[in-house]
């Protein structure tokens, strides 16, 4: 058993949790996640490492409820419960080195998993420049915790209510026409934005890092559940990854393959009255 | 030891009572479900003996003095005394009798192919021919009856005193149990790395419950936990800790972690929806129970029409949990005829009685997708038998313009695991064949690195648990001959 010795609501259905796994904190490099289970007979959930600490033993994470198991941690599990099961980290570090500047962008969620990419890329003495995209302001963290670790940081938000009015790629394009010599673009968030940064950097011939979180089971490159297509290649996002080219990411098919369960997960959702609930106040 | 149960009453003797054994009568059928009843749930088909069976099927062993199974079984078990120590009614003596060769013995008596080994070479088949003991249903019997009538003791097991050495062991499957277990009864202090959240490897994902129930493989755990063994849960060895760091913790290490990495074909379409691995489909059910989503966490797709590519057990399995959760048809897709698969008879047959479709000698070659991404047909090509290959079995040859359609809403490609390569790739002087396959010392079971044995799939390939327990035995040996050395003399493979 794996206790969570923090918990806090970010923001609307965004909780960031603190777990204490001191094998997991001190193997901990950028980049890379764990699977939670919550019981004994739950998903395996893969989620990013946002932050471990080896001296304390705490690894951090932040989730979005927004399936039956990840509703159920962050509703049902307390400060001080434990979880049954924490594996990792698990996956292939970010390659990080010096690259001169990077621009590193986190979209919604996403932003968890760049802090320790920014931090490590700052450490190996990079100029980083982050842009961190919200929806909206009410759905906006660490923007602090990212200005600590950044050069310059830019926020968006789709409808205005806070920086930039638009998307991660409005600031992106801006620093283009504002000629910064970008050396590499890492981009962690929803797999379309990170299409659509690829897509953007793709002309610029400037390397483009993204992250996938495919569907996945073991983790360890033992199921191939999460196999994707990498230019003629079938990789394992969980061992070969999660990093990829982003120039090279079979886009059309990893959006395909993350639908498999899309009927079974809706089924799973319905047949739990808690989460039904929950949903339907979400609504609202 | 426990009370002797008096069988004199079910056609047995007493203790050390001599008897006369009846070789003649014919071998005692095991009690099945039906099938009609089996294709609805996922209990065990195999219901198992009664006292009464087994005491009936243990009086017609004669207990040669030259036993030929002995020599069969690859852990060469001392069949005779176990089995007559059933016809005398000591159940418990029996079961830790068998302890003494394999420490898997309720695990074994459910899934060790028996027909090709120990029951192959009973000598009862000389008169009485297809009757021989059957040796199997009497193992899974007394281990079973341990389980249900003793309580697990440590202070009940024969351990050496404390060595004060410290042997690592990756992996909890077959063999790091067996290896384990042996090592903590010399006296070792013994710590088995498992990197999922059950301790049992294969036995837990891979094997369906409906062949060995996940209850028996935790029992078989909590007996090596019970000898001594420290399992840490939860802990990918090269990822939640580096190998170098295990290499220094401890006086040797034994790589048993499997053979877990899914062979793909590499044909068109086959990263469409609805087309799994046999690992990811197998896990699904098994460890994550599936089965029973939403129940349990974990979905696993519904087919309507599937199709498993390949003929080992693997697909067997895979074939028998598609009719469960319901599908209308199951096509099995081969390339070769029945004579050469490596599955085994007996789920060859409980696979056909449940309705599974064979389409032999055919090979899939592309696979099709609907409008939303997901597969809907197999484009499959027929093939014929030529000359014999390196295994000895009559190649596949293609025959050109054969080509048709397999209707197909789910696909679950089942032709072999290779072993992962997180390992190797962690320690540069460590030779492998083929890129994965850990290169040992067959004597010995030391690799090329120093304190590094391994054993069982990881250095074999997928292969069966009988065999992987044995190396997991021999190992085991030879890893407290080394700790012990004050030398420390290394013998790689050449």
């Amino acid at each position: 058993m794996y206790r969570i010795t923090q918990k806090k609501v970010l923001a609307k259905g965004v909780v960031e949790m603190k777990l204490l796994a001191p094998r997991v904190a001190k193997a901990h490099k950028p980049g890379q996640f764990l699977i939670v289970m919550n019981d004994e007979e739950s998903e395996r959930i893969p989620l990013t490492i946002a932050d471990s600490d080896p001296q304390t033993g705490e690894v951090g994470i932040v989730f979005l409820e927004v399936g039956r198991s990840t509703i159920d941690l962050g509703q049902n599990y307390k400060e001080g419960d434990s979880v049954f099961a924490v594996l990792g980290p698990l996956g292939t570090p970010t390659h990080i080195e010096k690259y001169g500047t990077v621009v590193v962008i986190g979209g919604g969620l996403g932003v968890a998993p760049i802090y320790p990419i920014c931090k490590g890329l700052r450490a190996a003495g990079n100029r980083v420049v982050t842009i961190i995209g919200y929806r909206r302001k009410d759905l906006m963290f660490w923007e602090d915790k990212l200005k600590s670790v950044s050069d310059d940081l830019y926020v968006t938000t789709d409808d205005g209510s806070y920086g930039i009015k638009g998307f991660v790629t409005t600031a992106l394009q801006k620093l283009k026409e504002e000629e910064l010599k970008i050396d590499r673009v890492i981009a962690i968030g929803p797999p379309i934005m990170m299409r659509v940064v690829s897509e953007m950097t793709r002309p610029w011939k400037t390397p483009t890092i993204v992250s996938l979180n495919t569907i996945m089971i073991d983790g360890t490159g033992m199921c191939g559940g999460c196999r994707i297509s990498i230019g003629d290649e079938t990789k394992f996002v969980c061992v070969d990854g999660p990093d990829f080219d982003g120039h090279k990411v079979h886009w059309d098919l990893m959006f395909n393959r993350m639908k498999v369960y899309l009927e079974e997960e809706q089924h799973a959702i319905l047949a739990s009255p808690e989460c039904k609930l929950y949903y339907e106040n979400l609504k609202r | 030891m426990s009370e002797t149960v008096d069988v004199t009453k079910l056609g047995g003797v007493k203790p050390g009572e001599k008897k006369r054994p009846r070789s003649k009568e014919p071998r005692r059928e095991i009690a099945c479900q039906t099938v009609e009843a089996r294709i609805k749930n996922y209990d065990e088909v195999a219901l198992g003996y009664t006292a009464e069976d087994a005491v009936y099927e243990a009086m017609r062993c004669l207990e040669c003095p030259k036993p030929r199974c002995v020599v069969a079984c690859p852990v060469h078990i001392d069949i005779p005394t176990f089995v007559g120590l059933i016809s005398r009614g000591q159940f418990v003596e029996s079961a830790e009798d068998i302890r003494k060769y394999n420490n898997l013995p309720a695990v074994c008596g459910r899934v060790c192919p028996q027909e090709n080994l120990c029951e192959a070479a009973c000598i009862v088949n000389d008169t009485n021919p297809k009757n021989p003991i059957a040796i199997g249903r009497l193992e899974r019997f007394v281990a079973d009856w341990q389980f249900m009538h003793t309580e697990l003791r440590a202070d009940s097991v024969h351990k050496r005193p404390p060595t004060g050495y410290k042997v690592a062991v990756i992996g909890s499957g077959p063999a790091g149990l067996s290896c384990a277990a042996d090592l903590a009864k010399m006296g070792h202090t013994i710590h088995l790395f498992e990197a999922l959240h059950k301790a049992g490897g294969v036995l837990m994902y891979g094997i369906p419950e409906f062949r060995l129930p996940k209850f028996i493989v935790q029992k078989e755990v909590a007996y090596v936990k019970a000898v001594g063994v420290e399992v840490e849960l939860n802990n990918v060895v090269g990822r939640t800790m580096p190998v170098q760091e295990v290499l220094e913790e401890f006086d040797a290490v034994y790589v048993a972690s499997g053979a877990g990495y899914p062979n793909m074909m590499g044909i068109p379409g086959e990263n469409l929806n609805g087309i799994f691995s046999a690992n990811e489909f197998l896990t699904r059910v098994n460890l994550m129970k599936g089965w029973k989503h939403p129940e349990a966490g974990t979905p696993v797709r519904k087919p309507r029409k599937a199709v498993v590519v390949g003929a080992g057990f693997t697909a067997f399995d895979v074939v028998r949990i598609n009719i469960r959760l319901g599908a209308e048809s199951v096509h099995l897709v081969y390339r070769r005829t029945r004579e050469e698969m490596p599955g085994r008879g007996e789920e060859i047959e409980h696979a056909e009685e449940e309705g599974c479709i064979f389409t032999l000698l055919t090979n899939p070659v592309r696979y099709i997708g609907d409008e939303k991404g997901f597969v809907k047909a197999i484009e499959v090509q027929r093939m014929e038998l030529g000359e014999p290959d390196s295994s000895g079995r009559r190649r596949p040859v293609p025959i050109p313009d054969s080509n048709y359609i397999i209707d197909a809403d789910l696909v679950v490609v089942a032709i072999g695991q290779t072993p992962n390569v997180l390992i190797p790739s962690q320690l540069p002087g460590l030779a492998t064949k083929w890129g994965s396959i850990i290169k040992v010392n067959r004597e010995t079971y030391m690799t090329t690195v120093p304190k590094v044995f391994a054993g069982g799939d990881a250095i074999t390939g997928a292969a069966t648990v009988i065999l992987a327990t044995r190396a997991g035995r021999e190992a085991a040996r030879s890893i407290d001959a080394y700790v012990r050395d004050p030398f420390r003399a290394w013998n790689p493979p050449a």
